[in-house]
């Protein structure tokens, strides 16, 4: 048994650990509440360790700045909150459409505009989602935890490696600034993944050819001596843009569907009291915290009550819920916004059970009390 | 038969381009690549990459690491990059619109940290992709579609900006020097820091016929009538100078380069 590293750390620290560990080396960011720590913490560390920090002049030039660096080859990740994930978006959509590896934490605050700057909300969820425009792949992964926010930093590095695309790591206040114990696994028990890279093919590199068995195009560098060309249009595998209807069609498939197809692969929740509960509670985040102490004091009462945790947001568990539907008679759908991932679990539940939705927008904490009332009404 | 330089450095399969017959983007583009044959750079090592518009469409068409980007952005990307790898030889091509408009923040914060990335705005006064707009450098009193009774803005003078905001090397050039153009380009990218070069050329498609300046050989012809060298432009009365544009090197400074100063951090540990 090796001796474990044992640290007291806010989430927004974590995430940063996290993502040194998954070997972040790039980070560009623009200062914003509640996520700051996260550039505060990257500034201090990465130099240390010959990575990058820049404090660009606004969210959008820390969101293309992201993008640069990764494609010479370094793990890039920014962080920031509603206003600034408002205006990453057009870049993001580019990273989405280009295929660069890229990670975003958001921490969410209250909205919309300036809203709440310190306090939790998590009013995000839809724009994680449909945020830039147009039809794209989108992974949001969303921690419950000081510790689960270290893993799912890392998850979400690996998925952006894997899948070459955008990974939002959609944080609240709660779990930002929240302080809890950690054990830091040692490095060689972390799955790190990296992206796939051509092989010395310098002449015939078509940098959005997907070759049979391939899930992405492999992925040159600049300056590795392949000349090839990126750009945000719809282009051909060669990476010159085109208008061509039948290549646009083809691309933006693959781009959704190298997401949508994998989603067993992608998709991580948990389930607490689930065997035999005939109501169950969905929450993810911050507020699934406030659940699992209503359903211990439910529980208590002998109430039947269970909750199902999606840690993947985006692609959502899809599957999952559709059997919790089947089984349960009702499902709660408890978050604070005013009902945004109500309206995918309604969707995927399809009248199968019926579908409540519990939520809150000024800033203040769903508490469990409140929770197991709520229960009692429905 | 197209010169060598054409063959050497650009993507000939992706030609023709898709700029007007008459426009200026043509020449700009050629001064660069001639500006890296004449420096023999390791093009595996160079870095182009452009925002949105005509002129960033260049990129697509030049043989190397190239990236086209999101409107106004360009210089975010190419910072990102040298910030990434500073062996990378980082050049930006960008538009009047796309870099004094939209991506106005961009360029004055890049000058401000002199990061060695050498720029060139192709500057045709109007936004040509969108079909003829008024930009920042449309001169006040000139028209573009949304401009019908001329355009109210006063214009930016992109050379006093960037020099104001901090860069280390700036110039202006006109298509009708393309020898001036190269000159520039070299010693901007010779120069480790910030490089701003204005190449002013000609949209005879939009700003020409919107503001009647003839023909493009009308328009190529003005460029020659109205341009001062900076050296002559030293000795002539502030009256003799209106309207004209002034070229040459028009600023040049010495100031510690943006990745070097970050170096120093990484290695004092």
């Amino acid at each position: 048994m090796k001796n474990k590293t044992v640290k007291l750390m806010q989430g927004n620290e974590a995430c940063v650990e996290g993502a040194l560990a998954a070997g972040m080396r790039f980070y560009a960011g623009y200062p914003i509440t509640p996520s700051t720590e996260i550039a505060e913490i990257s500034a201090a560390k990465l130099p240390r360790i010959g990575g990058k920090f820049i404090q660009m002049e606004d969210e959008i030039a820390s969101m293309g700045a992201v993008i640069g660096a990764s494609l010479t080859g370094l793990k890039s990740m920014t962080a920031t909150s509603g206003p600034g994930f408002s205006l990453k978006q057009e870049n993001i959509g580019y990273a989405a459409m280009a295929e660069i590896p890229c990670v975003i934490a958001d921490v969410q605050r209250g909205g919309p505009s300036t809203g709440l700057p310190t306090s939790p909300a998590q009013g995000d969820v839809m724009q994680a989602k449909w945020g830039t425009h147009g039809d794209h792949p989108m992974i949001a992964l969303s921690p419950s935890s000081v510790k689960e926010t270290y893993e799912v930093t890392i998850k979400a590095f690996n998925l952006a490696e894997k899948y070459r695309t955008p990974v939002i790591i959609l944080m609240d206040e709660v779990i930002a600034h929240m302080r809890e114990k950690i054990e830091i696994p040692d490095k060689d028990e972390l799955e790190i993944i990296n992206r796939t890279k051509p092989e010395n093919n310098f002449e015939n590199y078509n940098p959005y050819e997907v070759k049979e068995g391939e899930l992405v195009p492999p992925m040159a560098s600049f300056g590795e001596g392949y000349k090839f060309h990126i750009t945000g249009l719809v282009h051909d595998k060669t990476g010159f843009p085109t208008n061509k209807s039948d290549v646009a069609e083809d691309l933006i498939n693959r781009l959704v569907k190298k997401v949508e197809k994998n989603t067993e692969d992608i998709v991580e929740y948990e389930e607490y009291f689930l065997e035999d509960a005939d109501i169950a509670i969905l929450a993810y985040g911050g507020t699934a915290r406030a659940v699992k102490s209503a359903i211990d004091m439910a529980r208590e009462e002998n109430m039947k009550v269970g909750m199902f945790r999606p840690i993947t947001i985006w692609p959502s568990p899809e599957e999952q819920i559709r059997k919790l539907a089947e089984k349960v008679r009702k499902i709660i759908v408890i978050e604070m916004n005013l009902g945004q991932y109500y309206l995918e679990v309604d969707r995927i539940a399809n009248k199968l059970t019926e579908v409540h939705k519990y939520g809150r927008v000024n800033g203040e904490l769903i508490t469990p009390d409140e929770i197991i009332s709520y229960i009692k009404e429905v | 038969m197209p010169s060598q330089l054409i063959n050497n450095y650009f993507r000939t399969n992706s030609l023709p381009h898709i700029w007007c017959p008459g426009c200026g983007n043509g020449i700009v583009t050629r001064s660069i690549v001639e500006a890296i044959d004449n420096l023999n750079l390791d093009r595996d090592k160079v870095c182009i990459v452009s925002g949105i518009g005509c002129s960033s469409r260049a990129s697509g068409y030049l043989d190397f690491n190239t990236l086209h980007t999101t409107h106004g952005r360009a210089l975010t990307f190419a910072t990102g990059i040298k910030m990434a790898k500073p062996g990378l030889e980082v050049i930006v091509i960008t538009g009047d619109g796309d870099c004094s408009a939209i991506g106005g923040n961009h360029l004055i914060h890049a000058s401000r940290r002199n990061i060695n990335i050498t720029t060139i705005v192709y500057n045709n006064n109007i936004y040509g992709m969108t079909g003829g707009q008024y930009s920042p450098t449309t001169p006040k009193g000139d028209k573009g579609t949304t401009a019908p009774y001329g355009s109210i803005d006063t214009d930016f003078d992109l050379c006093n900006l960037t020099a104001g905001a901090g860069a280390t090397y700036v110039g202006r050039a006109t298509v009708f020097n393309p020898k001036l153009i190269v000159k520039l380009i070299e010693n901007g990218i010779k120069n480790k820091g910030f490089s701003f070069i204005e190449a002013v050329t000609t949209c005879p498609t939009y700003y020409g016929r919107k503001n009647k300046k003839g023909s493009a050989v009308d328009m190529m012809r003005y460029l020659k009538d109205n341009s001062i060298n900076i050296e002559t432009a030293k000795k002539l009365e502030d009256n003799k100078l209106k309207d004209k544009i002034i070229v040459g090197e028009l600023y040049k400074n010495i100031r510690p380069e943006y990745t070097d100063e970050y170096n120093k951090i990484v290695d004092s540990f």
